[in-house]
């Protein structure tokens, strides 16, 4: 069936509106549904995730307003918009950069913010002289050294490396 | 071809049914969700990226007590049919095999395998680390991971925040990036009808469930895989505590339901194969 609007498509939503006691039945296409402002379905996303963002702005909810959507993270460029799309954060400082907005998230998908799981300790605050954390750390620098072109402290290392190993 | 010798049992270790609860619970299974500090999450990540986190990973693995000896297999350098079958084996993902039609395994996609663990790299998140486990053994399963987590965790660092804990490409895994599942099978329960009801229930105390092969996967053959839902908020032993108490309970009830098919009537001819279609013996 062609849409009843541009005659040029395929018709893929039935829309029935009542007025005074007239029922108007319109066939429409994707585009043209769009344009009438009917909601199509196809803006919303088919992550779990995305959908249940969707569904929380559907329903008035506050969890992502639109004004923040240009918010964006300083590390790694991502917008609080392409979370709100993909519903995959960029790095691990969109949770700070996006903080206010994933805390009353998390609070919907996990019933809290707060992590009371097992703390971490990164490498180096602990043991410290560990020469397999130093060996590591000194590839690190060796890989960036070369990678800068700074082929005077990418000997260095090397050599320490040797040692080490 | 890849070299099935190289691995453990082939893989296939989960599957010989000789743990606790064998003639019901087919295997346990537990991954944790971690990703590295500094660098950008799978999503946003570049070639270029994920190969200097494959390059990390593998210097961690080659420096890590608990993975001398590990097996690395590229997924993005073996055929279609190998990363077929590592899926089967549930050592991989179908996102990390690249098995969605035209899509292929992303550059530095990778399994480093040893004993009852694994780590996923380039995933979803950087690393996935699970250990998997024959029968309803969730607390040797974690015990096997936790003390992968900790000396991979020594060796790299791990993207952690005060309040939101382990932190995930998807805020669904943030906080512990703890996912227990268990691989059940219910055929009493779905004869007798009163599966429904169960998997019902289990939404409402914070559960879910999900077919053989993992999320997005269609429920064959009876098998449930059962798991949390949530994984902030609760310490991991609370996430497995409450996991353990409502499977011990599905146990319980498909133990009920076999005797009362055993009891009221012959054995059936016929076994259901999903929810609503059947299949010969």
């Amino acid at each position: 069936m062609m849409c009843d609007n541009c005659k040029e498509r395929d018709a893929v939503i039935n829309l029935t509106q009542v007025e005074h006691d007239t029922k108007v039945t319109l066939h429409l296409c994707e585009q043209c549904a769009q344009q009438k402002g009917v909601e199509t379905g196809a803006a919303v996303l088919k992550t779990p995730l995305g959908g249940f963002l969707q569904g929380m702005i559907g329903k008035g909810g506050n969890v992502l307003p639109t004004p923040a959507d240009g918010l964006r993270c300083a590390a790694c460029g991502s917008t609080l918009k392409d979370f709100r799309e993909s519903g995959r954060l960029g790095c691990s400082q969109c949770y700070d950069s996006f903080a206010p907005h994933l805390r009353d998230l998390l609070r919907r998908l996990h019933g809290s913010s707060q992590h009371v799981g097992e703390r971490y300790a990164p490498p180096g605050a602990e043991g410290a002289t560990d020469p397999r954390l130093q060996l590591l750390e000194l590839k690190e620098q060796l890989r960036r050294a070369v990678e800068n072109e700074n082929f005077e402290l990418a000997a260095e290392l090397r050599d320490r490396i040797r040692v080490l190993e | 071809m890849i070299d099935l010798s190289l691995l453990p049992d082939g893989g296939m270790g989960w599957l010989d049914a000789s743990g606790p609860k064998g003639s019901i619970v087919l295997s346990t299974r537990i991954r944790l969700a971690r990703n590295l500090e500094g660098y950008v999450f799978g999503q946003r990540a570049k070639d270029a990226d994920r190969t200097a986190v494959l390059t990390r990973v593998e210097e961690a693995s080659g420096a890590s007590d608990l993975l001398q000896g590990a097996v690395t297999i590229r997924l993005d350098q073996l055929e279609r049919v190998d990363r077929q079958l590592l899926h089967e084996r549930h050592l991989v993902s179908k996102e990390l095999a690249g098995l969605d039609r035209e899509a292929r395994p992303r550059p530095g996609a990778a399994l480093v395998v040893q004993g009852t663990v694994g780590v996923m790299v380039n995933e979803e998140d950087h690393l996935r680390l699970h250990g998997m486990r024959s029968g309803f053994a969730l607390e040797d399963a974690y015990a096997d991971l936790e003390g992968l987590d900790a000396d991979l965790g020594r060796l790299l660092p791990f993207a952690f925040h005060p309040e939101f804990g382990y932190l995930t490409s998807c805020p669904t895994n943030a906080g512990t990036g703890l996912r227990a599942s268990v691989l059940i099978h219910l055929p009493g329960l779905v004869l007798t009808k009163e599966v429904g009801k169960v998997l019902q229930g289990l939404a409402q105390v914070g559960l879910t469930f999900r077919g053989l092969y993992g999320e997005g996967s269609e429920v064959v053959g009876n098998f449930f895989q059962l798991s949390n839902q949530t994984t902030l908020g609760k310490s991991e032993d609370e996430l497995l505590d409450h996991l353990g108490k409502i499977v011990r309970q599905v146990i319980e009830y498909e133990e009920q339901a076999r005797d009362v098919l055993l009891r009221n009537r012959p054995l059936p001819t016929r076994w259901p194969t999903r929810l609503g279609g059947h299949t010969d013996c």
